[in-house]
């Protein structure tokens, strides 16, 4: 009897995979139902946002960052609006801080909604997503009403916000804050003592922390694996220094701690938000340097300067000083940061965008590496992977 | 009406049974549609949303919709793919679902074929189940298609040895093998009662023989896309689709035999008496139905490994000590059914 040849099996997941979270294609080199080896592609959904930020003025820059993560825009916004405030010198007023801070904790609470209920449908359990969707809808209608837009809000702008909040938004947000807790626990109650949910999530794609920390690891997928380490603790901005709120840390750094750790933070979101609200100072949401921050409308219909301002700031845009900056956020995916470089222009020389996920998806082949064909597609929901940002 | 027909030889007899199947699969394939409108508007209940509302006063009319839209389509064959047994697979999927209910008593002395050996042919035709799966993913000559035949042949298979088994536990009580007679032995009480943990058991298994969530590992759309019927389109897919469902009912109709009373009321009481027998079945068959709805929109789906895992280290070490268990209690005269 000749020796049989037995060739493992390679399957082409995605991009057309409904549990490819977008554009992934991961070609899985699988044993029977095991996987030997998961080799992800990246680049389906590059538009070469990096490259045509060097040919817009700083504030044309803005929206570009909300199409990197779609499910959580603003917190993106925040780390460009910060990285430039930093060249420019100057630092957004208290009152468009707190703004800041309410919105990019919202942006989060989209983001592990999303998640972790994008999560639970990956492992097979469909009803929190459409639970979760009602929620963020609540979520959505408040980056509406302030910037007009649903997803993209294109509001965090360097030197502060472009509006302030409208009468009666900051209660409506108070009121949704306190009631949120009560979707957590009903989201909770279907998943996280579920016989079924622990036994798909468990020990599956179990990450230590210094591995985590190898592989470049930040956000809630870090503190899964036992590293306390939040940029809203570590390097405070925007004032997150004067909140009181709690870092959730895992243990064993498996898909199950990866979501209690979400659902932790959402608790947490809430508290920083009803915080923030109940402190939100008077006063200017953006800076009053009309060199960088456009004027009053109302003053430019008086003032010849105003409308110079006006006219310069929306043709030419604002000059910022030569120097470059690694600025970092803690996004609801991890440290999302930029590192732009100013050569003096009114355009960045270069704008290098360091997304979380991008790290998050190249431990995939260790995270499922000998588990099964299923654990590949709940590990790549616990990573929380969106293609917006890996590919950018 | 009977004797009408019969009195006209061998075609008159041959008339008369097409009009029973008739009158079995006409209601049978109405409900199926019906089924797919319930699951439908019960999930959407779970998910906080409103279901199909659009097409007829409350969406009624969305599973006619439905079955038009796939009766239009293109029936789409890859190229790859063995004509001849991809065609067949849905066809026997459906033709298997169907003759089943042959031997399925709606009421006393309402059944097809009230054949001795009822419970064996259910048993062996929902076996058969598994090959319209089968010769669909190998058919299909897709890998996805081929892992979820896979997976659902082990599975089906290792559910049915713990059915046989709790079969066999009713089995011991009823003292028959016709499912009337089953039902008849229920007289005084019905068997989940006395076979409480069985009759569980056996739910769970009859969820796992369908492909339902929490085992529709077949084609579990988060991993395998679609599974086994991921070629298929149209008609094809809707011999699949309706399949599926008929045996949904089936296995419901079967869980309310073996366990429920089949069409006997809840207590001889004459307000209950009242209701025909078939609708207190109806009634116990949906009811049947809405928990495995209700499973769908409340579980996640189970892992290849574990779901062999509850079967074969669960469920049939379970079975076979109950097997054990009732036999001691039947040879003891301890068993609930009088006689």
């Amino acid at each position: 009897m000749t020796e049989a040849h037995i060739q493992n099996f390679n399957l082409n997941f995605g991009p057309q995979h409904p549990s490819a979270h977008g554009v992934l294609r991961l070609v899985l080199e699988m044993d029977g139902e095991v996987i030997d080896r998961a080799d992800p592609h990246v680049g389906l959904l590059h538009r070469g946002t990096e490259k045509l930020i060097e040919s817009k003025t700083y504030l044309q820059a803005v929206p570009y960052f909300d199409r990197l993560d779609y499910v959580a825009p603003q917190n993106q916004e925040h780390a460009f609006a910060l990285a430039t405030e930093k060249l420019l010198g100057i630092q957004a007023p208290p009152r468009g801080q707190s703004i800041r801070v309410v919105y990019a904790e919202i942006g989060r609470c989209l983001n592990h909604i999303f998640t972790t209920c994008a999560f639970a449908m990956d492992v097979g359990a469909m009803t929190p997503m459409l639970w979760g969707f009602e929620e963020r809808e609540l979520l959505m209608e408040f980056c509406e009403r302030v910037s007009g837009a649903r997803m993209h809000m294109g509001y965090f702008r360097p030197g502060g916000v472009a509006f302030d909040m409208p009468d009666g938004l900051a209660e409506d947000i108070y009121k949704w804050a306190e009631h949120f807790p009560t979707f957590i626990d009903d989201c909770e109650s279907l998943l996280t003592e579920n016989r079924i949910f622990k036994q798909r999530t468990v020990d599956i794609g179990a990450i230590t922390a210094d591995q985590a920390l190898d592989w470049g690891f930040t956000g809630p997928n870090l503190r899964a694996a036992g590293v306390p380490w939040d940029l809203r603790k570590a390097q405070p901005y925007d004032g997150y220094e004067q909140l009181d709120f709690d870092i959730p840390v895992g243990k064993h750094g498996d898909c199950y701690d990866r979501y209690l750790i979400r659902i932790a933070e959402m608790r947490e979101c809430t508290k920083i938000i009803k915080q923030c609200l109940d402190q939100m100072p008077d006063g200017a949401v953006k800076s009053d340097n009309f060199k960088i921050s456009p004027p009053p409308r109302g003053e430019m219909k008086r003032s010849m300067e105003a409308l110079i301002h006006h006219f310069k700031l929306y043709t030419e845009g604002y000059h910022v000083p030569a120097g470059d900056t690694y600025t970092a956020v803690e996004a609801p995916k991890g440290e999302f940061a930029v590192y732009l470089v100013s050569d003096g222009t009114n355009k960045p020389y270069r704008c290098k965008i360091r997304p979380p996920g991008f790290a998050h998806l190249q431990a995939l082949e260790l995270l499922s590496k000998g588990h099964m064909l299923a654990d590949v597609v709940a590990n790549i929901g616990s990573l929380d992977i969106v293609f917006g940002e890996i590919d950018r | 009406m009977a004797e009408f027909f019969t009195s006209f030889g061998f075609w008159g007899q041959a008339v008369w049974i097409v009009i029973k199947i008739l009158v079995i699969v006409a209601p049978l394939l109405t409900a199926v549609a019906y089924l797919t409108y319930a699951e439908r508007k019960v999930l959407s209940a779970m998910h906080l949303r409103r279901g199909p509302n659009v097409v007829g006063p409350f969406g009624l009319l969305q599973p006619i919709a439905d079955g038009l839209k796939l009766f239009l389509k293109e029936t789409v064959i890859p190229s790859g793919a063995n004509r001849a047994v991809f065609i067949l697979a849905p066809c026997v999927t459906f033709i298997l679902a169907l003759i089943a209910w042959a031997v399925i008593p709606f009421g006393p002395g309402l059944v097809l074929a009230d054949i001795n050996v009822g419970i064996l042919y259910l048993f062996a035709i929902s076996s058969l189940g598994v090959y319209g799966i089968l010769m669909a993913g190998w058919a299909s000559n897709s890998r996805y298609a081929f892992l979820g035949a896979l997976r659902s042949a082990a599975q089906m298979v290792s559910y049915e040895v713990s059915m046989g088994f709790i079969i066999i536990t009713v089995l011991l009580f009823a003292g028959s093998l016709n499912l009337t007679d089953i039902v008849m032995a229920q007289k005084n009480i019905w068997f989940v009662f006395p076979l409480l943990p069985m009759a569980v058991i056996f739910f769970v298994s009859t969820l796992a023989e369908t492909n339902r969530h929490p085992f529709d590992l077949a084609e579990a759309e988060a991993e395998l896309v679609a599974g086994f019927n991921v070629e298929y389109s149209a008609m094809t897919f809707a011999l699949f689709f309706l399949g599926e469902y008929a045996n949904m009912i089936l296995m419901s109709a079967m869980t309310t035999i073996l366990f429920l009373g089949g069409w006997l009321p809840p207590a001889d009481v004459a307000l209950f008496t009242w209701i025909p027998g078939p609708v207190w079945f109806a009634f116990k068959v949906a009811a049947v139905l809405f928990v495995f709805i209700w499973v769908r929109g409340t579980f996640p789906r189970y892992r290849y490994d574990q779901l062999m895992r509850l079967g074969w280290k669960v469920f049939l070490p379970l079975s076979l000590a109950s097997v054990a268990i009732v036999g001691g209690l039947v040879a003891y005269g301890l068993s609930p059914v009088a006689g």
